[in-house]
């Protein structure tokens, strides 16, 4: 059983039932990561590569160590964004890399819709590990596998996105995979970095944080780019902490056993205090471990549609 | 050279004229002789076909960007005038943001010895309003005015500082020349790249809001009622402008203003895809916008189409949304993307007409655009039911980047009378 596409470039494209294969498909590639050898042939012979325009530990390393697990041939291509100035570089890049007999190209980059440019242009299957602004569909896909595996569903749940949805990628590729599932979802964060528009994709937007939480099942607290402030976004970091920063009085104003998330690395005391982020509610770093299975189940369900 | 010309038969459409009748056009030594329902001319004649076409007056341009000197990968000044041949141009204005700036008398004249050495159509220079567009100090006006310019325009960019457009603006009315803004405010606009909207937020691109675009709007009809001078707003896009415009008619304030064709035709959707060929500024807007944009050009409020033509090569537009350049080229497409509101029922083919001929001969102060006995003959033929297809091979722009590609359309130019000269389309064409 393989996809019905070639890429996996955003959430919003995607069918539910495409999301539940591919979440069906991780739960059983978890299970390998338990095991003594942490390897399964599946992937032997095929070239993976990680083009990575923007630096990112967590991702790459995620997607290396699940092609590794597959055991793909992994080549990691760290280029700067700020050296690639003209486009033609990036379809030159990839070409190139394609004309090594690459199979599938996992692609990091500042631009939204960097993805679309070589999906377009190459045989290779890519995959958009982040894209500018747009999606970064393999960490929404970890979300709602999280969600899935400690609350046994998705439909019905209180979601909560507090923070920076403007310029957030994991907002997005979160938004659609959650509303396609079936949950409630609702935003919180200052209005200037609230899209405009985003009320039309069916989530409720809250500018007090309280107000959102009550009543969750599960918040999602979103990176903030610390230079935001002074740019017009807000006005100190002190004042969003005290304005939109998780701590325990306020998770206690969700549901019992509400799930606190953040796609990392973590800002302490900005977005969420200590004692939260690695207090009982906090799935942080299950997050991380699922984050595995979920790509092995991309990379598996992307290259059995091609063979 | 042929002395004479007949144009038989046509549907004669002069809008300066109020003519709407079908009849013979006759053309002798350049001018036009003579306009009837049938003429019969004595010696020899060539004679033109025009049964089922429509006469018209040489199509103009305000807005078109030709890219020499500076870009000519981009453009020149014979690629550019040849797209606007064959797309019913006879007239075309040359924005002044090339390299360098036409902001003064020597880049004035080599436009326009370009344009005659090997132009297809006539250029009409636009000259800078500041000193190369940097909006810091007035350029020499009065130098460009008597080297050819027909009127001024920082455009690509706004001129932000308002106190100088003021200035601007009444040392423009010594040569009774219009200005002409580009309006948006940069502030605004930084980092934008499309629409701001439910589409922008969609794509995680950064937007440009209609306020960008508004903003300016209001400011320029503030200071052209100060100043009393001719200001001509550049493509307007939303619906916003619209308003403002209508309004600051209604008071008589000396305002006019253009769309493009893409802002009555394409909406911030074709960005859907991150096609790069959907990237200009001011962005593509909603569908509601583009409703008001068509409710002006019928109420009248929006006097004339121009197309904004901005050529760029095919790498630049093949990359991230983000890197890419703004603007499509339009002189190729715009008469058939103009006929779709007469089908529509929006505007009357004659009006339809006068957007493209009258009107901006009236907005520059000059005596063309129409088919009066003893005017310079410049007249378009236009086969309006004919079909075709918009097909990149076939642009004579030396750019490509137009977002009709593929697009099936009706109203083919069949030819142009340039100066007195016929140039048939499909001799130009080599079919
Ligand atoms: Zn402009
Ligand atoms: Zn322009």
């Amino acid at each position: 059983m393989g996809l019905k596409r070639k890429d996996i470039l955003a959430i919003a494209e995607m069918e539910k039932e495409e999301i539940e294969l591919i979440l069906q498909t991780a739960e059983s590639f978890k299970e390998v990561s338990t095991r003594e050898i942490k390897k399964v042939p599946t992937l032997r012979g095929k070239t993976v590569v990680n083009l990575f325009f923007e630096p990112s530990t967590r991702t790459r390393t995620s997607f290396e160590l699940a092609a590794k697990r597959l055991s793909a041939d992994v080549i990691n291509i760290s280029t700067s964004s700020s050296s690639v100035v003209k486009g033609e570089t990036l379809l030159d890049t990839a070409r190139n890399i394609e004309a090594m007999q690459s199979d599938i190209i996992i692609l990091r980059h500042a631009s939204s819709g960097a993805p679309y440019i070589l999906a377009r242009a190459l045989r290779s299957a890519v995959i958009n590990a982040g894209d500018g602004s747009h999606e970064h569909p393999s960490q929404g896909l970890l979300d709602l596998y999280t969600i899935k595996e400690k609350k046994g569903g998705i439909q019905g749940l209180k979601v909560v996105i507090v923070g920076d949805v403007l310029h957030s990628r994991v907002a997005r590729s979160d938004i659609h995979g959650l509303k396609k599932l079936g949950a409630e979802v609702h935003l919180a964060g200052p209005p200037t970095m609230i899209p405009l528009g985003i009320e039309q994709w069916g989530v409720k937007v809250h500018y007090r944080l309280e107000e959102a939480i009550a009543g969750a099942d599960v918040i999602i607290l979103l990176r903030l780019q610390l230079e935001r402030q002074g740019k017009g976004y807000l006005p100190t970091l002190r004042e969003y902490a005290q304005l939109y920063g998780l701590n325990s009085k306020r998770v206690a104003l969700a549901n019992n056993g509400v799930l606190v998330m953040h796609p990392g690395p973590i800002n302490r005391g900005v977005e969420v205090t200590p004692e939260v982020a690695d207090g009982l509610s906090s799935v942080i770093l299950e997050q991380v471990t699922n984050g595995v299975a979920v790509r092995m189940a991309l990379l598996y369900l992307l290259s059995g549609e091609k063979s | 050279m042929t002395e004479r010309i007949l144009i038989q038969g046509g549907r004669i459409i002069d809008p300066a004229a109020g003519r709407d009748a079908v009849g013979d056009l006759l053309i002798e030594e350049g001018v036009i002789r003579e306009i009837g329902p049938r003429l019969s001319v004595k010696g020899s004649c060539q004679k033109i076909d025009a049964a089922g076409k429509l006469v018209v007056p040489g199509l103009i341009d305000l807005h078109s960007h030709l890219r020499e000197p500076g870009f000519e990968y981009k453009e020149t000044v014979a690629t550019a005038t040849a797209a606007a041949a064959a797309g019913g141009f006879t007239t075309i204005c040359a924005m002044p943001n090339t390299n360098p700036i036409n902001d003064n008398q020597s880049v004035t004249e080599f436009i326009l010895e370009r344009a005659k050495a090997e132009g297809k159509v006539h250029v009409l220079p636009v000259g800078a309003i500041t000193k190369g567009s940097k909006g810091e100090e007035l350029a020499e006006i009065g130098e460009l005015v008597a080297a050819g310019c027909v009127a001024l325009s920082d455009d690509g960019r706004p001129v932000m500082n308002s106190e100088l457009m003021r200035r601007a603006m009444e040392y423009a009315k010594i040569f009774d020349v219009p200005v002409i803004d580009h309006c948006e405010d940069l502030n605004l606009s930084a980092g934008g790249v499309m629409f701001e909207g439910e589409v922008s937020t969609a794509l995680g691109l950064k937007g440009i809001p209609a306020a960008s675009e508004t903003v300016m709007v209001a400011r320029d009809i503030a200071l052209a009622e100060l100043t009393g001078a001719k200001v001509h707003l550049a493509h307007i896009s939303c619906g916003g402008s619209v308003h403002l415009i209508r309004e600051a008619k209604r008071r008589g304030i000396a305002v006019t203003a253009e769309t493009c064709p893409h802002y009555f035709t394409l909406t911030d959707d074709r960005v859907r895809g991150f096609d790069a060929n959907a990237k200009m500024k001011p962005p593509l807007a909603t569908r509601r916008d583009l409703e008001e944009i068509r409710a002006g050009l019928a109420d009248g409020t929006i006097d004339a189409i121009a197309t904004d033509h901005a050529p760029h090569a095919a790498q630049e537009k093949e990359c991230e949304i983000d890197h890419a350049p703004f603007g499509i080229i339009g002189l190729e497409t715009a008469f058939s993307l103009s006929l779709m509101l007469v089908e529509e029922g929006l505007l009357t083919l004659p009006a339809l007409i006068q957007k493209m001929t009258e009107n901006p001969a009236r907005i520059i102060g000059k005596k063309i655009g129409q088919l009066g006995i003893g005017d310079r003959a410049d007249v378009t033929l236009i086969d309006p039911a004919a079909e075709w297809v918009v097909d990149a091979g076939h642009f004579k722009s030396k750019s490509k980047n137009s977002p009709f590609i593929g697009w099936k359309m009706k109203g083919r130019i069949a030819g142009i009378v340039l100066s007195g000269v016929w140039k048939s389309a499909d001799a130009e064409a080599g079919r």
